[in-house]
């Protein structure tokens, strides 16, 4: 499958952008300019970015509390991101959300559930809809190896199977639910055999490689929108900041085992390949760098130019008009 | 006027919605014949027996343009589906500020007396008032339960219908012509000055029939129906209260943080209700127990008319024991 340089580009700087946004994240947090739980993708931009080019604004997805590279990959606004994790008014949720809750129904994210497996049914509920519309859209929802020990995801392997939901399941397997490795959680062992038993069309890639992700999920959504039924995406990856960003959370896992992925990261050497291919000079690189910290520095600005929510704004938005 | 039962004021209100609004959805694990004849399998769904999944796609569902009634037939089920019901449905519309609607309708079979014992029998509503952002509705007869799930229907938001097992086969007069109920408004069935009766769901048939003895007696009570827990009626039952001066809420639900609590806990903090009142109020309520299968003791552990009567004379400051030394 040949990607264009362009593609190519829209790739590298979609990965970057979320690369950056979050580096900044940890900056401020680690600040105490933000409160709450952030949960860091840094390490995981590939999957984001690899199937999300192949989604239009009419199809939806669902995500979960490690959500910010999927929102940017969406094509969210990193203003009113930033100003929702500052908890400003001006936030996507008006402060009510917070990081673990970013999102834009304008543009088909459909939200990011703070219950692990939590946004596997509702996601079934968008495959539904996109199938009742018949438009061939399409849906998504993102999830974890840690999701896969919930009986949400086999309700929902099973609703998607039997309805033939036009539904992609991507499994970032980053290795760990906090602490705990999916090799000790996971009776199945190989995440693909789960989706297998439902017989769901199914494959497993590195999720570091954004061009392998990209040409795996090309497929899949062709698959989705030829009405096939669903599909499962295993991209195996890793963390590299804790479960959530935290001085006092410990990390259990072993550190020669993160730095050996460190050395494996999707921006790093997505950025050398297409240097050394001549798709991106170095000056076109900074250029990209540069504009991206500035977008991000707007973002940071907006949100502390914004006003905090009044206090009794928490009384508002219980039910719908 | 005809009469017709709760189940059949239930399908014609889906029916006519559904006739009206084409993007309308309907779940559940048993297939409802009529619907699926009328509205075809892409609408009419049977699921798996799989509540969380389910419950779960009406929300993604409704976030996607569509409304969706789930019907989850025993309440028991419904705490399989805890985790969407309670977690997303409820929250989803306050936790991402209000940026989309979420008319979800979850109808769901509560009550004793069906000798379901404990997995089978529950009137679990308290719960569920307990979390905001789920519309309730109560409704204690066909005529309330065809125009409420109409309002339902047109709802931006959760709704969860609670509907008493032993009122499905019950007639009742329903008008052919269309009506809706709007939530937040409570029926006052029977005029009366010595008693506020506050009764939900069943319990509103124990209430009549105590009111009707009563009468006899020379006591005169008066009867209120919320028919929405959520919005609460609270206008139409601090008038009653400040008028007679007494209450009794009769509620099948266990005591313990019950809607019969809330009631009263309404009533005494507001100064001028409270002023009115001559005796202290009091409930009626189901036991603090799991719903036991045996038939006595399933009787015995929710409230009916003799209950229902001996809390009224206890408010009227009359002696239990000689009213039932006469009878």
């Amino acid at each position: 499958m040949a990607i264009s340089p362009k593609e190519q580009t829209a790739l590298y700087t979609t990965m970057q952008t979320i690369r950056l946004f979050e580096e900044r994240l940890v900056k401020e947090f680690l600040e105490n300019k933000i409160s709450g739980f952030v949960h860091s993708y840094i390490g995981e931009e590939a999957i984001a970015a690899g199937v999300l080019a192949h989604f239009k604004k009419t199809d939806r997805i669902v995500s979960h509390h490690r959500g910010h590279g999927h929102c940017i990959a969406k094509g969210a606004d990193m203003k009113r991101m930033m100003a929702e994790i500052y908890g400003r008014k001006t936030g996507y949720c008006k402060g009510k959300g917070g990081s673990m809750h970013i999102a834009d129904f304008s543009i088909g994210m459909l939200g990011a559930d703070g219950i692990v497996g939590a946004g596997l049914p509702i996601s079934l509920g968008a495959a539904l809809s996109a199938q009742l519309d018949g438009q061939n859209k399409i849906a998504a929802v993102f999830f974890g190896d840690g999701a896969c020990q919930e009986g949400e995801f086999h309700e929902a392997l099973n609703l998607a199977s039997i309805w033939k939901l036009p539904l992609l399941f991507v499994c970032e397997n980053n290795q760990y639910g906090v602490n705990t490795s999916y090799r000790y959680s996971l009776g199945a062992q190989e995440i693909t055999r789960m989706p297998e038993a439902y017989h769901i069309q199914n494959k497993s890639v590195d999720g570091n490689d954004v061009e392998v992700v990209y040409e795996a999920a090309a497929r899949a959504v062709e698959y989705l929108r030829n009405g096939q039924g669903p599909y499962f995406l295993e991209c195996f990856t890793y963390r590299w900041h804790k479960h959530y960003l935290s001085n006092s959370l410990p990390d259990l896992r072993p550190q020669e085992e993160l730095e050996e992925w460190k050395k494996k990261c999707p921006v790093t050497a997505y950025e050398n390949k297409l240097r050394q291919a001549g798709v991106l000079t170095q000056t076109r690189i900074d250029a990209i760098k540069t504009r991206i910290l500035e977008h991000v520095e707007e973002a940071v600005r907006f949100a502390l130019d914004s006003p905090l929510p009044a206090p009794q704004d928490a009384l508002e938005d219980v039910f719908s008009k | 006027m005809r009469e017709i039962n709760c189940e059949q004021a239930g399908l014609e209100a889906i029916q006519e919605e559904f006739r009206r609004n084409s993007k309308t959805v309907h779940m559940s694990t048993d297939m409802p014949l009529e619907l699926l004849q009328e509205f075809g399998p892409d609408r009419i769904r049977m699921t798996p027996i799989a509540e969380n999944s389910f419950c779960g796609a009406a929300i993604g569902l409704a976030g996607s343009g569509y409304r969706t009634v789930v019907n989850l037939r025993m309440a028991t089920f419904s705490f399989v589906a805890m985790d969407q019901i309670f977690n997303h449905a409820a929250k989803i519309t306050y936790m991402f500020g209000g940026q989309a609607k979420f008319p979800i309708l979850y109808r769901m079979t509560i009550g004793a007396g069906i000798g379901g014992a404990a997995e089978h029998s529950i009137s679990p509503y308290p719960m569920y008032m307990n979390v905001p952002g789920l519309k309730i509705i109560l409704p204690s007869n066909a005529y309330d339960l065809k125009g409420l799930l109409k309002t339902a229907l047109r709802e931006n938001n959760p709704v969860v219908s609670f509907e008493h097992a032993l009122l499905g086969g019950v007639q009742y007069p329903v008008p052919e012509e269309e009506y809706l109920i709007p939530f937040g408004q409570a029926s006052v069935i029977r005029k009366g000055k010595d008693v506020t009766l506050v009764a939900l769901s069943k319990m509103v048939q124990e209430a009549l029939a105590a009111a009707d003895e009563l009468k006899q007696e020379g006591i005169s009570v008066e009867v209120i129906d919320p028919r929405t827990l959520v919005p609460l009626d609270k206008e139409a039952i601090f008038k009653s209260v400040r008028k007679t001066g007494r209450l009794v809420v009769v509620d099948e639900a266990c005591q313990t943080c019950g809607a019969a609590a809330e009631i009263i806990a309404l009533v005494t903090g507001q100064k001028t209700v409270f002023a009115a009142l001559k005796a202290t109020p009091a409930r009626v309520t189901g036991l603090d127990v799991p719903i036991p299968f045996s038939p006595p003791m399933e009787k015995f552990a929710i409230p009916d008319k003799n209950k229902v009567m001996d809390a009224v004379y206890e408010v009227m400051g009359m002696k239990i024991s000689v009213k039932k030394a006469e009878s």
